[in-house]
């Protein structure tokens, strides 16, 4: 009994790993199915609108969208991931697999912006009032700098205001900026580094104490979209890099507050 | 190469193998001595738990019970003003959690396996059920107690997801190896995590290697030449 569970859940493990299934190439009725690859940022914007937006101009699309750190899906993508669309929250991954060779750079948008941010826990006992106070907290959550677009930015932002020696000795670093903001959201860490679109998500659990300053990113927070060189859907993919152009999808990026680039 | 992981996960895995070795022990004598057949499974189901759900569901209870705004974790703080998530001590008790049905089972197993007739001849001599286990059920179902052991300590060396969601990823105090290799390999750093595998697979083969050097001297026990 506890073998045949066992075997449930390890093929049940199996087959979430599979983010993107590949597409079936049917003949006539183009059923088609194409893979986002995007930022964890935008996942609720995604999957709570945008996704079911596109449908409706192209109802014989699935979209699936597969999210997690920037850095992992590079990884994933270099590693034969069958993505159409990549979405990454900083030009460094992407610039990364243009070079490899992996992008259509005619397809590229630099399209959004966002903020980077410090968040509490609403239930936070911690009085913060600008971004450098990040110091007072005991321990903090940032994204990895090495993968996470997230923690890139905050480690500029506090190398530039020369705190990040310190900020480096108590700071968990989290696979994803969605893991970043439930640490802090579940008070495991008192103080993180986010977007502003995650702290906005989650506006009863977490509250914004300040914007990293603006002098301290040399780097502007973009992102860039663009569709994949070996995508089999190619020309789905750009309709629906043509898509997020539209007013309409900016409008929901920004109700969810993305600015546009 | 910063060997802070190396010196974390030892640490972690130390600490908990001492704290499983004792509850395992007292967990499979709980079941062995138990009368009633459905309490024996129930506890059984119980304690074997965490080996069949993924790290990462045994970490999000985990985070349930102990996080800051959770009942352990809330009176952690209040009572002894200590934060369990993200310290130290979490990356114990998230080892402890995992490995422990591994050093349940095997001495369970391990006391099962022992002859009835040695220790009805203890009952014969008078002796209390507690110093029946302990000098006749423990003592010949060492080896296969030692492997369990063995076992138990490997698996707590390589945790990895239910240390992430408690424990976190702080360099220096609960960054494992385990997570270090996840770190690297997500940031592209191939080279650095080759090093970290391959200590982690390092211990783990001499684990397994004493592992069977006991299972082999629980088969010569018993062999008279």
């Amino acid at each position: 009994m506890k073998k045949i569970l066992a075997y449930l859940l390890m093929f049940s493990m199996a087959a979430s790993l599979v983010g993107c299934s590949s597409s079936n190439n049917e003949e006539e009725v183009e059923e088609e199915t194409i893979c986002i690859a995007a930022a964890a940022s935008l996942e609720n914007a995604f999957e709570e609108e945008l996704i079911a937006m596109f449908n409706e101009e192209y109802p014989n699309v699935t979209v699936e969208g597969t999210y997690d750190s920037s850095g992992k899906l590079q990884e994933q993508i270099e590693g034969g991931l069958e993505a159409d669309v990549f979405f990454s929250a900083a030009t460094k991954q992407m610039d990364a697999l243009t070079d490899e060779d992996y992008i259509d750079s005619d397809t590229r948008v630099d399209l959004l912006e966002n903020k980077v941010v410090l968040i509490v826990s609403t239930n936070s006992s911690l009085d913060l009032k600008k971004f450098e106070d990040i110091t007072k907290a005991g321990s903090i959550a940032l994204g990895d700098p090495a993968s996470v677009p997230a923690g890139q930015y905050a480690q500029e932002a506090l190398t530039n205001l020369n705190l990040w020696d310190e900020v480096n000795t108590k700071a968990s670093f989290g696979t994803n900026v969605t893991e970043v903001l439930n640490q802090v959201a579940e008070g495991s860490a008192e103080a993180g580094v986010v977007y502003a679109t995650d702290a906005a998500s989650m506006p009863d659990k977490v509250k914004i104490i300040a914007e990293a300053p603006a002098d301290s990113l040399a780097t502007p927070v973009v992102y860039p979209v663009a569709t994949l060189k070996n995508s089999k859907h190619s020309k789905t993919a750009k309709a629906f890099v043509e898509f997020l152009q539209s007013d309409k999808a900016i409008e929901v990026f920004e109700k969810y507050g993305f600015s546009k680039n | 190469m910063d060997y802070s992981p190396l010196i974390v996960s030892l640490k972690t895995a130390s600490f908990s193998i001492v704290i499983t070795f004792i509850i395992g022990i007292l967990a499979a004598w709980l079941v062995i001595s138990r009368k009633n057949e459905k309490v024996k499974m129930i506890l059984d189901g119980l304690f074997t738990l965490p080996l069949v759900l993924p790290p990462t569901v045994a970490g999000f209870i985990l985070l349930y019970i102990f996080g800051v705004y959770r009942p352990v974790g809330k009176f952690f703080i209040d009572v002894f003003n200590f934060k369990i998530a993200f310290s130290w001590p979490a990356t114990v008790i998230a080892a402890f959690v995992m490995s422990f049905p591994l050093m349940y089972r095997s001495c369970r197993g391990a006391f099962e396996q022992v002859d009835p007739n040695l220790m009805d001849a203890g009952r014969t001599l008078g002796m209390s059920e507690w110093k029946i286990f302990w000098k006749i059920q423990f003592a010949n179902a060492r080896p296969g107690v030692l492997s369990g052991a063995i076992l138990a300590f490997a698996r707590g060396l390589g945790e990895f997801g239910a240390t992430s969601m408690i424990a976190g990823n702080i360099a220096g105090k609960t960054r494992t190896l385990p997570m270090a290799v996840y770190s690297k390999v997500a940031g592209g750093d191939y080279d650095g995590a080759y090093v970290y595998v391959a200590i982690l697979i390092v211990i783990a083969f001499i684990a397994i290697v004493f592992m069977n050097y006991f299972a082999y001297k629980e088969g010569k026990k018993g062999k008279r030449k």
